[in-house]
């Protein structure tokens, strides 16, 4: 039989007992919508979290650190743990203005900065509060954390402004008796601890080598008290994350990056070099720097690239590896719970059509003594089975979604009461509603074979006497 | 394809059941000739293998022993889709209880054994308006079988059998469910068939009865069957 003839036939076998085929739908809808309602939430949840991370600009950066050879205990347990894979055995590089140029030539790469954090001392007037400071990079002002800030985000690349944290806010403008708004458009100044190359011949030999204390000399540049006024023209609220990944700290101050370049702050890597006595005297070397790559998937060969050039990377791909295993695990125990009711339905399936069997014996007699092969009542069985499962389906994905739907609107307003800003938890991407339809699909073929088979085995002469 | 101008032959046809420990002979060594065009009567009491026999001849039934052949091609060499083949294309059945489905409208019912031959759609139609046609029921197309009488669901299931344009028409009894006049209409109506007045090919007809005065009138062979075998046999 043709199959636009075995579905006419199964819908009007189905229409004939109305309510037993629409309680058995009924089931199968019940557990698809539970199926599609769990994994909903699990590829929401997933989703929020990558959005979060991606909106961070995170995701498409890569965090690029001279190598060393310090010995660091359990960094294998921790790479194995994090899902990274080893770097290969390259020659340490340089991380110095040459080997910057050289990353923001590879391929894909938007931008190429190093991070300055430092301890700073932010005046206002003659008292200060101490806090870590960090630089941003320009691209930092599509960053979530200045979604809703007070104030504005750098004017431009140079200015010499600072966007204050919150609570560092409060804490310095408690000085004057101030609230924390009231701070921007005020001036403030920056002290810090400044690098001072020394001259060449005061590190001995020269002429002028007795200027440089014994110690300044072992150093190769001196430590000098610095400061810059700066102009506060934001503040952010609480628990921001900047940074560059591997980094991830909390700072109280924020200055535009070719500033932060500028004021030539010790580093702790400076520290490194001068107990590591090694390549001192060839130059400044960056703490780290961070590529800005066009999009996440260039991140593993902008990676591989700059560990051949013999650098020390690290890119949230790296942990989120791990984190996505965690959810598929997650996605994998919540689609089992769903699919347990789904299970549960299919056997209504199997009842509703065993009974269609006693019911219709006589029927299946007929049509066998009309010409139906055993195929074509096996498929006649299959096909109402299939529309049961796919009307289920149907009706389920759309269940499932409402149920996602009720849970978003009740997780909203639960969030918005705590003062919590509201997350989308809930997400029905179009594979999960094929994905469910086609389980369905396929779990009611598995159900209709027992009885697809029963009746195609029925012997028409005895199902022809049938009362 | 007939061989010898014959539409059905059995030779030694047996079947035999077990209920239980005893052994049913419910057919037991019938060998038979029906000519092509036949309207040939199977008479016999309760019980005496005319409705066993007629399954067999259907190919609804497989024999215990012996051999049937229709239209010069073995049943027993079938498999079991070349049987339901045989079922759709080559043999018409109509049943005492008609056997209609309630659910299908008379159009829908007629039309059942060209959705089984795969029919192409656009043929239908015709098909099922010629036959029902034949049978006197054009008006009926959209009623339910519920909403018939007796006499027109038989005429029904005719058509049904019809559809397909079957070189054998089979009847379990046609009339048992009929008054007499009504029953004689159907007998009537089958005749037309097995002989058309337009001179178109014969249908051969086999018909279960046991109402002997009509089988006498209609048919043009009787073969009466006791305890599975053929008692006797009258041409008329």
């Amino acid at each position: 039989m043709k199959l636009s003839d075995l579905n006419e036939l199964a819908w009007q076998n189905l229409r004939e007992a109305f309510l037993r085929n629409s309680l058995t739908t009924l089931g199968i809808a019940v557990g698809v919508a539970s199926l599609v309602a769990m994994l909903s939430l699990g590829i929401g949840l997933q989703d929020m979290i990558n959005r979060r991370l991606e909106r961070g600009g995170l995701f498409d950066s890569v965090l690029i650190r001279p190598r060393t050879n310090m010995v660091r205990p359990g960094r294998e347990a921790r790479d194995r743990l994090m899902g990274r894979e080893s770097e290969p055995v390259v020659a340490p590089s340089r991380l110095d203005d040459q080997a910057r140029r050289k990353l923001a030539q590879l391929p894909n790469v938007i931008e190429v900065y190093p991070e300055f954090r430092f301890t700073g001392d932010a005046r206002l007037g003659q008292e200060g509060r101490l806090t870590d400071v960090a630089s941003l990079p320009v691209s930092a002002s599509s960053n979530d954390a200045f979604e809703g800030m007070l104030g504005r985000f750098f004017s431009s690349p140079e200015a010499r402004e600072i966007i204050l944290q919150m609570e560092m806010a409060e804490s310095l403008a408690e000085i004057q008796g101030l609230q924390a708004a009231n701070l921007i458009g005020k001036r403030i100044v920056l002290r810090y601890a400044g690098r001072e190359q020394l001259p060449a011949e005061s590190l001995g030999g020269g002429p002028g080598g007795e200027n440089a204390s014994p110690d300044e000399a072992a150093l190769g540049f001196s430590i000098v008290s610095s400061e810059i006024p700066l102009q506060v023209v934001g503040i952010i609220s609480a628990e921001v994350v900047f940074s560059t990944p591997g980094t991830i700290g909390r700072s109280g101050a924020f200055v535009p990056l070719a500033v932060a370049e500028s004021l030539r702050v010790v580093q702790g890597n400076d520290m490194r070099e001068v107990v590591g006595n090694s390549i001192m005297s060839a130059g400044q070397q960056y703490a780290n720097l961070t590529v800005r790559v066009e999009r996440a998937s260039a991140v593993p060969a902008v990676q591989e690239a700059a560990q051949q050039m013999g650098f020390s990377t690290f890119s949230l791909l790296d942990f989120t590896r791990s984190m996505r295993r965690v959810f598929a695990i997650l996605d994998l125990l919540l689609g089992i719970f769903g699919s347990l009711a789904l299970a549960v339905a299919s056997l209504g399936i199997v009842n509703t059509l065993v009974m269609a069997i006693l019911e219709r014996r006589r029927e299946i007699g007929v049509l066998k003594a009309l010409g139906a092969s055993d195929r074509d009542v096996r498929q006649l069985f299959f096909a109402e089975a299939s529309v049961m499962g796919l009307a289920g389906g149907a009706t389920g994905v759309l269940m499932g979604w409402g149920i996602g739907r009720i849970i978003q609107f009740v997780t909203a307003a639960y969030l918005q009461r705590q003062g919590i800003p509201a997350e989308n938890i809930w997400m029905v991407p179009w594979w999960l509603v094929a994905g469910a339809m086609a389980f369905s699909l396929a779990v009611s073929l598995v159900a209709g074979m027992y009885p697809a088979s029963r009746a195609a085995r029925l012997d028409p002469v005895e199902a022809l006497r049938y009362q | 394809m007939q061989s010898n101008g014959l539409a059905i032959r059995t030779d030694q046809l047996v079947r035999h059941y077990k209920m239980g420990e005893a052994l049913i002979r419910a057919v037991d060594g019938v060998s038979l000739e029906i000519g092509a065009g036949e309207f040939v009567a199977l008479l016999g009491s309760s019980g005496s293998g005319k409705s066993t026999l007629l399954n067999l001849l259907a190919g609804l039934d497989h024999p215990s022993a012996g051999t049937v052949e229709v239209l010069g091609k073995s049943l027993g060499a079938m498999n079991p889709l070349e049987l339901s083949r045989h079922r759709n294309q080559t043999i018409g059945m109509v049943f005492q209880s008609f056997n209609l489905l309630p659910r299908m409208t008379v159009f829908e019912n007629v039309e059942l054994p060209l959705r089984l031959a795969e029919t192409p759609r656009s043929e239908r139609p015709p098909r099922v308006q010629e036959a029902i046609e034949r049978v006197g029921l054009a008006a009926r197309l959209k009623h339910r079988p519920g909403e018939l009488s007796g006499g027109e669901q038989q005429r029904v299931a005719i058509a049904r059998a019809l559809v397909n344009r079957p070189r054998v028409l089979l009847a379990d009894e046609p009339t048992g469910n009929l008054d007499s006049h009504t029953g004689e209409e159907i007998l009537r109506l089958i005749a037309g068939i097995n002989r058309p007045a337009d001179g178109t090919a014969p249908t051969t007809v086999v018909m279960v009865t046991h109402e002997r005065p009509l089988a006498e009138q209609f048919a043009n062979r009787i073969i009466t069957l006791a305890d599975g075998r053929v008692a006797h046999e009258e041409r008329l």
